[in-house]
């Protein structure tokens, strides 16, 4: 045997260092690939990457096995004429056929009708080139994953702090003491929360999970406080009752930071009910919040200006204006609406005990009072006051899709951002920080188009086809207030869908409700399995076909870059590169990776050529933009404008010497400006040479209170983050909602929703948090379906595309229904048992496993590790198919009819979030002679061309010609 | 423990050789001490060496199926010193020389004798080979027991009972074979293998039942609160990191149903020995070649049973990191 | 004399298998490789990995824990696997304590791993001969490697940094510290096998606030001009005794 400590490993073979971003998940951390002989040798975190700091995760460390794959696709494939859709029989065709076809078919339906053209992405992370293409293309219909993934998030604490979770910002835990997360599974922010975690609880952290089921984080928690599913709004509400009941909030953060002392008009006559009483009309509009509401001044007793120096306002009280208007400040409101919210009306609705919530609620309070951290940080406010330090309160939280994926959603999240600004621990040391380009002002600029008369054939869309709105008049409905987008997002039904609907667009296209559609084009979306509710229906809908013999959804378009369950309803395949062969941008246009202490971007360069025909998506977009003529892609004489994506990536300008760009790092001529400048025709090789990402941090006086911090915000706008520079004030009183509840109840001057959905909207808008049982349970028998079933999604394996990966495999090859042993009982089942769960819009057999790490009322699994048999180039029989279940069989997309004849999207009334786990299930046991293999099942998909043979037997993978 | 026929094989089979040849040797020396006939050299203790040296190599042989790398079986002599499979390796090959140097001896008739020892024991070749090869048969036995006893960790096993379970039932199969083989050549010895074939297997029934007895009531030393250093009287396993059927797995898991198990206990107890023991008697009624003939098959098949069983009745202790997926 | 080891610290580990795969991945390509896998597309997929991530529950409901368990070969002092090795294809490096396999000499007799009671050890089944965790002993000593990368691959993969790497016979080093602060043990001690590698257990921070911290002198509600009087109607003994 040789030494093994003589040779170097770089010594075996010819070695290449490279470095990237990973794309096992959406977290995208910093790699460093190292070839040997060209092939992949090993994938490692990049030290000086900002993000993951050196680590990597179970899917970023095999990655060498997604990139080998056997379901990689690697030639454009059309369907076979005279085969049906879905029976994925495909022919290999050229590019240049497959730009033809495509390109023959949206030039049409551009100068027709471009709504007929919907392009919907999946869990991609290029909203900003995917989003321009829709808007130059002049179609209303794209969006990303957003609506079926956290929009509850984004939109419910946008638009209460200005910022969120996860890519736009996050908890302190390195000054945090005392750390809650709530409705966060295994793998949430991975690498970033994990390393962050670890290093809380080794300084001595105290770390509450607050979850139906203890895995992942959660278990090393140090206490779990099992919830009921969906009863989070309750718990958050009831800790808000005790704080303020206890007097346990941040008085001066309430006072200066937010709108909880500003006055509100109270005159139940007037049109201006619910709204902040004006003291005048400011000398400039624009999206930002004017300071021109009132306080009220105790030493005079009367009205003031907010932020009059020297005036320490009410927080709490019922006034009369001089004029007579009755108020009342926003913090009285808050504290009349949480009057009724006690632990023990919490305690009935969520399970958790009324001492345990009483004693969380006091831990946060005294924690945040008595624990203050002052930072010797001078810094500026937006009113001019200097401060001499940034003080903040140790008390963070981190909370995900538990609170999002629910149909009361967006409410409980407003709930636990008026929780933390009661802590006052916005932008603050130890608790929430915002990250660039957040926080944005409440709402943040962007508009969707306001009606059909914004989408003309043959144009641009004069803005972006998705935006979020101020006031009904930013909806984007026509006359009748009926939808304009296929999703129906900024309809009356889901006026603040702020990502979209992607979960309703077949069901939708199907339907022909709001009309028919011609092509739909996927992208990295598997819409035919994982993400879409009820599967097996959508499955029947992309195959039907109307009276005439045609499909009702004419034309499908998959880029995928392997064999997934959507590929095989493709009537075109575009098979895309993977993260190792392209060039990719993390775009502070879109989600940038940015830091707490400034804006961090970053890129993917090639690492491996392509394989195959495969074709980076981004080029096949500015192909098809060059042969459509769109104007961002075209110059003046229609000719090609850029040679290829990287060259788009460095010329691109927002506007034409905007100097914004999607890259902020190394800009102008000579690569030394950041944020605005010209381009860089070296850009490239300037991240390459910094490992592939640009890190700037912000002086230490702009990196905390970035709300109100004058110098952030000049900065910010002098740097194109921002258009102004005005204080963006935490909206614990919700103005925007309030605006809305006005309209449907017919009042002020806006536009007002159709009859149907008047009492739906007065109802769920309301200005102040409150709770209401998930949407679904009202149209559920829960004695006959008394249990809650929710989906986790565990750490070594990404939504379904991992199943291909030879190693991810091994540790998910399928899975079990998780249930308490009481479920079991009353069940009559054993662990290991088949058993059939059961919602009332479907059932699904699987194998159960006893578990008593789950609150008893609730069963769950893991997301997508059951697939379809035949995809993903696994054996049909492979435990994926066989023993692996989809919980979204059991999941309806849309509710049933309402007694006015009203069908809305299974999704919050508000945002449209899709409501994944509200389903109620029940469990029983499969007969004796039942198969035991999961149903429903589908016929085996078969491999296409272009796949290479999977190895059946075995695989000993060895890097490198000369590996040995 | 999962079964692996081949050792299983090769335990049983070496045994039945093991013991063939010590029986034979106990007739020539009971036939040098004038207790028996002595029987015909040349037909008797070539043939029957012969036999003993064939079961020998079929274990020999049946043990390199449980090799992953067969080519290389010669390096595992190389650590004599610690490893007792190491000392199983050269003895089995070295009993075997041995048995067939005795044979030869016989075959050839080389059997002047060299001295005589006190003027009553003529000492032949065959009388020294013999008892070099009757040393090698125990210590293989002592080897062969000594690779399972010596795991302190698989606790059913662990115990000087299991070598004197390999020696009583090697040799209780040996005599058996020995009584049929000598009613095959009507050598007149039948009774005298019976008997002592009769008295081995008794003595390996008490020592299995000690055995069995024993293992029912052993306290696993190693719990789950060991193996993974927690404290709780309450631990289960949710997963124990990947859901296929892993090294760890199947190695050490035999995975038949308790019942299954049950049932090949108690038809290793009637093969192995009663039913033996029953025709052995017989056999001292109706003399016929048939009788001693399936007295050995039975016991060999209840042999077969009763290593099957060994194995799956050791409980290792890695078991406790593999008992659940998900 | 030098014993490496890892410690692992099941106070920070979330169960992530990100060490699982960084090893296969390291090694399948290097030293100790390939690691084949078995039906890699089909059913029943299996293979060899050094390290595993197992989950155990304790306790019941509500007062459930669950612990994530990495396990990989502990390089036992007494290691039980070396001496029963017939082939001497199990050593022990007296340099640095590591217990290897040297592929070479092994016959994939199995013997090793019947005599390892925590089933650390694997057969490949592509290259027949068994195989265990390296500690990565082709990276811990690669001098092209810059300094603080000269660890295993697990190590510097693990995102909680639950595992630590060193030298437990160096009083001095970050594991003997560890082991010696945070009440590092050993698994299965009492078979005497001495394993190197140690686990930190959980440890539990509460916080206790009293029913008097609740309530402070600068209360915020105080400022909101209704200060907790009694109004002036309720009796008070003014009326009651006049003294
Ligand atoms: N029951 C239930 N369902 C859920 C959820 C849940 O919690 N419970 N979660 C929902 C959420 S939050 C989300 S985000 C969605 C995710 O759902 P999807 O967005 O559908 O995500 P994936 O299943 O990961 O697959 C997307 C597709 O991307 C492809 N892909 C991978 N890499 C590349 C690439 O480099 N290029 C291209 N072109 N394609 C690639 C994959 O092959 C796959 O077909 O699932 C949703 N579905
Ligand atoms: N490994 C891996 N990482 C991923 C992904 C992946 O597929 N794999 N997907 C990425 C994507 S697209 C997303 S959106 C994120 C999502 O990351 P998470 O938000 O962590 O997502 P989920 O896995 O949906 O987990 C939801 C958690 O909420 C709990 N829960 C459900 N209902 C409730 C409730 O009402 N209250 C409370 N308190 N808890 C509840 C569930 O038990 C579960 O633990 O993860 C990202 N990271
Ligand atoms: S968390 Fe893992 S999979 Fe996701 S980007 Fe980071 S290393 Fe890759
Ligand atoms: S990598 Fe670290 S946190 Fe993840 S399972 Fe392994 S030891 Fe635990
Ligand atoms: S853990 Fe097992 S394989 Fe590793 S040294 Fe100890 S006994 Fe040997
Ligand atoms: S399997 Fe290999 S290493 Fe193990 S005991 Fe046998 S020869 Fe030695
Ligand atoms: S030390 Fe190396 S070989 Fe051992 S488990 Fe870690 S990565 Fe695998
Ligand atoms: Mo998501």
């Amino acid at each position: 045997m040789e030494d093994l400590t003589q040779r170097s490993d770089k010594a075996r073979g010819h070695t290449e260092v490279k470095y990237t971003t990973c794309y096992m998940c959406a977290c995208r951390c910093g790699i460093r690939v190292t070839l040997r002989d060209g092939q992949l040798r090993y994938i490692e975190g990049n030290p000086d990457h900002p993000l993951n700091q050196g680590v990597i995760c179970a899917k970023g460390a095999s990655g060498i096995m997604k990139q080998y794959s056997p379901a990689r696709l690697s030639r454009p494939l059309r369907r076979k004429a005279g085969t049906e859709r879905g029976e994925g029989k495909f022919e290999p065709i050229s590019w240049e056929e497959a730009f033809g076809i495509l390109a023959e078919r949206l030039a049409e339906i551009r100068a027709t009708d471009p709504r007929r053209f919907a392009l919907f992405t999946g869990r991609d992370q290029m909203q900003a080139l995917t989003g321009l293409f829709a808007q130059q293309f002049g179609t209303p219909n794209y969006a990303a994953h957003g609506g079926f993934c956290s929009v509850n998030m984004a939109a419910g604490l946008i638009y209460t702090i200005g910022g969120s979770f996860w890519e736009f910002g996050g908890p302190d835990l390195e000054r945090a003491k005392l750390f809650f997360m709530i409705g966060t599974a295994e793998d949430h922010h991975s690498n970033p929360l994990k390393i962050a975690i670890s290093r809380f609880k080794r300084a001595g952290g105290r770390f509450v999970a607050i979850n139906p089921v203890r895995t992942g984080y959660a278990a090393i928690a140090d206490e779990w406080v099992p919830i009921r599913p969906g009863t989070d709004g309750a718990f958050l509400l009831a800790v808000v009752h005790e704080l303020i009941h206890t007097g346990l909030y941040d008085r001066e953060f309430l006072v200066r930071y937010t709108n909880a002392p500003e006055l509100v008009n109270q005159d139940a006559d007037s049109e201006e009910f619910g709204m902040f009483v004006r003291f005048e009309v400011p000398p400039e509009e624009g999206c930002f919040d004017p300071q021109n509401k009132l306080w009220w001044d105790p030493e005079v007793d009367r009205p003031v200006s907010t932020h009059t120096p020297g005036v320490d306002p009410r927080l709490l009280g019922t006034f009369r204006l001089p004029d007579g208007t009755p108020v009342k400040t926003a913090f009285q409101l808050l504290k009349e609406r949480v009057a009724s919210y006690t632990p023990e009306w919490a305690e009935d609705i969520t399970g958790v005990p009324a001492a345990t919530i009483r004693r969380l609620a006091y831990e946060m309070g005294v924690t945040a009072r008595d624990q203050k951290i002052e930072l010797p940080i001078p810094w500026t406010d937006v009113w001019d006051q200097d401060h001499e330090s940034v003080v903040g309160s140790p008390v963070a939280f981190h909370a995900m899709r538990g609170l999002a994926a629910h149909s009361n959603g967006f409410h409980t999240i407003r709930a636990l951002g008026i929780l933390m600004t009661l802590l006052g621990t916005i932008d603050t040391p130890g608790g929430f920080r915002h990250k660039a380009p957040f926080p944005r002002p409440i709402p943040p600029c962007a508009k969707p188009p306001k009606g059909p008369e914004d989408v003309q054939p043959d144009t641009p869309l004069n803005g972006l086809p998705l935006g979020w709105p101020a006031d009904p008049d930013d909806l984007f409905v026509d006359e009748a207030g009926a939808p304009v987008r296929i999703d129906k997002a900024f309809s009356w039904e889901y006026p603040l869908a702020v990502h979209g609907l992607m979960h309703n667009v077949i069901t939708n296209a199907w339907k022909g409700d709001p009309y028919r559609i011609d092509t739909l084009m996927l992208f990295m979306a598997n819409m035919a399995w994982n993400s879409s509710m009820n599967t097996t229906e959508v499955r029947r809908m992309l195959t039907d076909k109307d009276e005439n013999g045609e499909y009702k959804i004419p034309f499908l378009v998959v880029a995928d870059a392997f064999e997934s369950e959507t590929v095989a309803f493709a009537d075109l395949v575009l098979p895309d590169t993977t993260y190792l062969e392209r060039h990719d941008v993390m775009s502070m246009l879109d989600r940038p990776i940015s830091e707490y202490d400034g804006p961090v971007d970053s890129v993917r360069i090639p690492v491996l050529p392509p394989k195959g025909e495969c074709k980076p998506f981004q080029e096949v977009l500015i192909e098809l933009g060059v042969r459509l003529k769109l104007p961002a892609f075209v110059d003046e004489n229609g000719e090609r404008k850029y040679k290829d994506y990287p060259d788009f990536i460095v010329r691109y300008e927002t506007a034409p010497g905007s100097g914004i760009g999607f890259l902020a790092g190394w800009r102008g001529k000579n690569g030394d400006k950041f944020m605005v400048g010209e381009p860089n025709p070296r850009q490239w090789e300037m991240y390459a040479q910094n490992g592939g990402f640009f890190h700037y941090e912000l002086p230490r006086s702009f990196q905390y209170m970035r709300n109100w911090n004058k110098g952030y915000l000049t900065w910010a706008r002098a740097n194109g983050l921002t258009r102004y520079a005005e204080p963006i004030n935490c909206h614990i009183y919700s103005e925007v909602l309030q605006k809305f509840r006005l309209a449907a109840e017919g009042r002020g001057i806006t536009r007002k929703p159709p009859e149907a959905l008047r009492e739906r909207v007065a109802y769920f808008f309301d200005p102040l948090p409150f709770w209401h049982e998930p949407l679904e349970t009202v149209y559920t028998d829960t004695r006959r379906y008394p249990l809650r079933a929710v989906t986790q999604r565990p750490m070594p394996m990404y939504h379904s595309w991992d199943s291909q990966n030879a190693w991810l495999r091994q540790i998910h090859s399928h899975n079990y229904l998780f249930v308490h042993p009481s479920v079991g009982k009353a069940g009559a089942f054993e662990d290991g048992d088949w058993v059939w769960v059961e919602s009332p819009w479907g059932k699904v057999r699987c194998m159960a496993r006893f578990t008593e790490a789950v609150e008893p009322g609730t069963v769950w699994t893991w997301n997508a590790i059951g697939k379809a048999s035949g995809a993903w180039a696994l054996h049909p029989r492979a435990n994926e198919s066989q023993q692996g279940f989809l919980l979204n069989h059991l999941i309806t997309e849309e509710l049933p009819e309402d007694p006015e004849g009203l069908r809305v999207s299974n999704s919050d009334p508000v945002t449209g979030q899709a409501g994944w786990y509200d389903v109620r299930v029940r469990v029983y046991k499969a007969a004796e002679g039942e198969p035991r293999v999961t149903e429903p099942r589908f016929p085996p998909l078969r491999r296409l061309p272009g796949m290479a043979k999977a190895p059946r037997k075995w695989l000993a993978y060895m890097a490198g010609l000369k590996g040995r | 423990m999962h079964p692996a026929f081949s050792v299983i094989l090769l335990t049983t089979l070496i045994g039945v050789g093991q013991g063939l040849f010590l029986a034979i040797y106990t007739s020539q020396l009971y036939a040098l001490a004038r207790l028996l006939p002595m029987p015909d050299h040349q037909r008797f203790f070539a043939l029957g060496s012969a036999i003993a040296v064939g079961f020998l190599a079929l274990g020999l042989f049946a043990s390199f199926f449980h090799l992953g790398r067969p080519g290389r079986a010669w390096r595992s002599a190389a650590r004599w010193r610690t490893s007792w499979l190491s000392r199983e390796v050269i003895l089995l090959p070295a009993l075997m020389v041995l048995v067939v140097a005795y044979g030869a001896i016989h075959y050839f008739g080389w059997t002047e004798p060299l001295f005589v020892v006190r003027g009553a024991l003529p000492v032949d070749p065959s009388l020294i080979v013999g008892a070099l090869a009757t040393l090698a048969a125990f210590a293989l036995f002592v080897a062969t027991g000594m690779i399972y006893a010596s795991l302190r960790f698989l606790r059913e096993w662990a115990t000087p009972l299991t070598i004197f379970n390999f020696l009583l039932l090697g040799g209780a199969s040996g005599f058996t074979l020995a009584a049929a083989f000598a009613a095959w050549l009507g050598s007149g010895l039948t009774r005298f293998y019976g008997t002592w074939a009769v008295i081995l297997t008794v003595a390996a029934a008490a020592s299995r039942l000690a055995s069995l007895y024993r293992n029912a009531h052993l306290q696993p030393k190693s719990t789950l609160q060991s193996a993974i250093g927690v404290r709780h009287p309450r631990i289960r396993q949710v997963t124990q990191g990947a859901m296929g059927p892993t090294f760890n797995n199947r190695e050490f898991f035999h995975g038949a149903s308790a019942k299954a198990v049950q049932t090949v206990r108690t038809f290793f107890l009637l093969a192995a020995f009663v039913i033996p023991v029953v025709l052995l008697a017989t056999a001292y009624v109706l003399s016929s070649f048939w009788i001693p003939a399936a007295a050995f098959a039975v016991q060999y098949l209840g042999l077969v049973a009763e290593r099957w069983y060994f194995f799956a009745d050791a409980r290792h202790p890695q078991n406790l990191y593999y008992q659940r997926v998900a | 004399m030098t014993q490496l080891a890892l410690v692992i610290d099941l106070n920070v580990c979330v169960g992530c298998h990100a060490c699982v795969t960084s090893c296969k991945e390291w090694n399948t390509s290097g030293w100790a490789g390939p690691l084949a896998d078995f039906s890699p597309y089909g059913p029943d997929p299996h293979g060899t990995f050094f390290n595993r991530v197992q989950t155990f529950e304790v306790g019941e409901y509500p007062h459930t824990t669950v612990v994530h368990f990495p396990k990989s070969c502990l390089h036992c002092e007494e290691p039980p696997c070396v001496p029963v090795c017939p082939t001497g294809a199990s050593y022990k490096r007296e340099e640095d304590g590591i217990v290897l396999v040297d592929y070479d000499k092994c016959i994939g007799c199995k013997y090793c791993s019947w005599a390892c009671p925590y089933g650390a050890r694997e057969l490949d089944e592509h290259q027949k001969v068994m195989k265990k965790c390296t500690l990565c002993v082709d990276r811990i000593y690669d001098e092209s490697l810059p300094e603080a990368e000269r660890k295993p691959a697990c190590v510097l993969a693990c995102p909680t940094n639950a595992r630590l790497f060193g030298d437990v016979h160096d009083p001095y080093s970050q594991v003997s510290v560890a082991i010696r602060e945070q009440g590092g043990y050993t698994l299965m001690p009492e078979w005497g096998t001495k394993p190197a590698n140690h686990y930190l257990p959980r440890r539990r921070t509460e916080l206790r606030i009293h029913a008097d911290e609740l309530i402070r002198a600068d209360n915020p509600l105080k400022k909101e001009g209704v200060p907790p009087k009694p109004p002036k109607d309720q009796p008070t003994l003014d009326e009651t005794t006049s003294w």
